[in-house]
């Protein structure tokens, strides 16, 4: 399949070539970063949705009714869910679809489970380049979960139109609440599992705390009441979303946000090349003397790593 | 990074082995999608599809691979998967493994494998792509 015709059958939303599309983007070949380049300017008309919450407040079983709701109203949805890889041994189980079997076998659904593979942030480093190619590919929402660590996911901000955050009542949500970074990244706030004891207790200790400390007063986040498993509180939450995409449109934040998308796109691209350049330092085969000669007191190691620095870049204008 | 996918169809309702699997292929690296319990051959080749896998890894024990793993692999030909490495575990009993084999299975794994043989023949036939 050539470039073109890859891109063609991704704009016709065939599942084959969007599955492939997404495999080169994850792999990180030279093709996939053509594709993500191609891709990028028809990208821009999905409602990117941002999913995060800590793990068992029932995120992917919200994805599942979600999607079936958004699907009720004729929408076509595309879904990432990230989660974590190993540490250790770099694998991962991806067990998101386990909850999603009712929504994802639908035409006008996509669903990928993609692994953190050590990127930090809730996120994977190919969910950038994946959202681009689930937008271009002309779903109307993209729905993206993350891994649900807690409370250091806020690379989905720079990514998500909308972020909801979810929780569960009797989880410890007083204090959780509390915590930087929860309240933060929340453009809509959900208490899944609402059928629970103490779920108004959450929703009003969370609508207590965003009283406290509005981050952006123009817009109060939405607390929406829901059980995912029995799809209440689904509707209201669709027209939360649709509310809060309907503010970034009047305050014209929408047009900041996809500015904003780009500005981290190329500085993930920046780390990766800086990464990489830590990575070829220390196979190269000075590394050592120049190891020695810092430990020695010969050379500060700031000035060190510049020469390394000006050695890679001379290193790729000459070719390389 | 090899992906997987560890799917159980049919009815029967014990997924310790394919979850024991899929905790072996993590370790060795790997990234395995698993998509639970109950799975038609419909749902199971539709994820295989969509999570673009290199191997798809069937647990059955109800007895039902004879209707189950045709259908399946059907399936992975009219969707064009036919690079994909399928194997079977679970209850197989001796004289099916030849019938199975000629569906396209790629190997069948019998109660007792060690995970090991499952990782080694994995990695002798899906290249490292990452």
């Amino acid at each position: 399949m050539t470039e073109s015709e890859l891109i063609d059958r991704i704009s016709q939303r065939e599942k084959r070539a969007i599955a492939r599309g997404l495999t080169l983007i994850e792999r990180d070949t030279e093709e996939g970063k053509k594709l993500v380049r191609a891709l990028f300017p028809h990208a821009g008309h999905t409602h990117i949705v941002g999913i995060t919450g800590a793990p068992g407040v029932g995120k992917s079983t919200l994805v599942n009714s979600l999607t079936l709701a958004l699907r009720k109203q004729g929408l076509t949805v595309g879904i990432l869910a990230v989660d974590p890889s190993s540490p250790f041994t770099g694998g991962a189980i991806l067990g998101d679809r386990i909850r999603m079997q009712d929504s994802v076998m639908d035409a006008g659904v996509f669903m990928r489970s993609l692994a953190s593979r050590g990127h930090l942030g809730g996120l994977s480093r190919a969910t950038f380049g994946a959202v681009t190619l689930l937008d271009a590919a002309g779903f109307d929402v993209v729905l993206i979960e993350t891994v649900g660590a807690g409370q250091s996911e806020v690379e989905i901000m720079k990514l998500a139109q909308s972020t909801m955050v979810v929780l569960a009542p009797g989880l410890g949500d007083d204090i959780q609440a509390i915590k930087a970074g929860i309240l933060e990244i929340g453009q809509i706030f959900v208490v899944n599992k609402a059928d629970r004891e103490g779920a108004d207790h959450t929703a009003r200790a969370i609508r207590g705390m965003l009283t406290l400390a509005l981050e952006h007063p123009e817009w109060f986040p939405p607390i929406v009441k829901t059980v995912a498993e029995t799809g209440s509180g689904l509707d209201e939450l669709i027209d939360a979303l649709g509310r809060h995409r309907q503010h970034l449109r009047e305050t014209g934040k929408l047009a900041l946000l996809r500015e904003q998308q780009t500005d981290h796109m190329l500085e993930l691209a920046l780390e990766d090349l800086v990464a990489r350049g830590v990575k070829q330092a220390r196979q190269a085969a000075d590394w050592r003397s120049v190891l020695e000669k810092v430990a020695l007191g010969d050379e500060a190691a700031v000035d060190a790593a510049w020469a390394i620095l000006e050695k890679l870049v001379r290193g790729r204008t000459h070719g390389a | 990074m090899i992906r997987v996918l560890v799917a159980k169809p049919g009815l029967d309702g014990h997924d310790r082995g394919a979850k024991v699997i899929a905790r072996a292929l993590r370790d060795a690296g790997m990234e395995v999608v698993y998509t639970g319990l109950h799975q038609t051959p419909e749902q199971i080749v539709d994820a295989a599809l969509q999570e673009d896998v290199e191997v798809l890894a069937l647990s059955i024990l109800s007895g039902a691979h004879p209707t189950l793993v045709p259908r399946i692999m059907e399936l992975v030909r009219e969707n064009h998967l036919d690079d994909m490495l399928v194997l079977l575990g679970g209850i197989i009993p001796d004289d099916d493994v030849e019938a199975m084999l000629q569906t396209g299975v790629a190997r069948v794994f019998g109660p007792g494998t060690d995970t090991k043989d499952i990782i080694q023949f994995i990695r002798e036939r899906v290249p490292e792509n990452d």
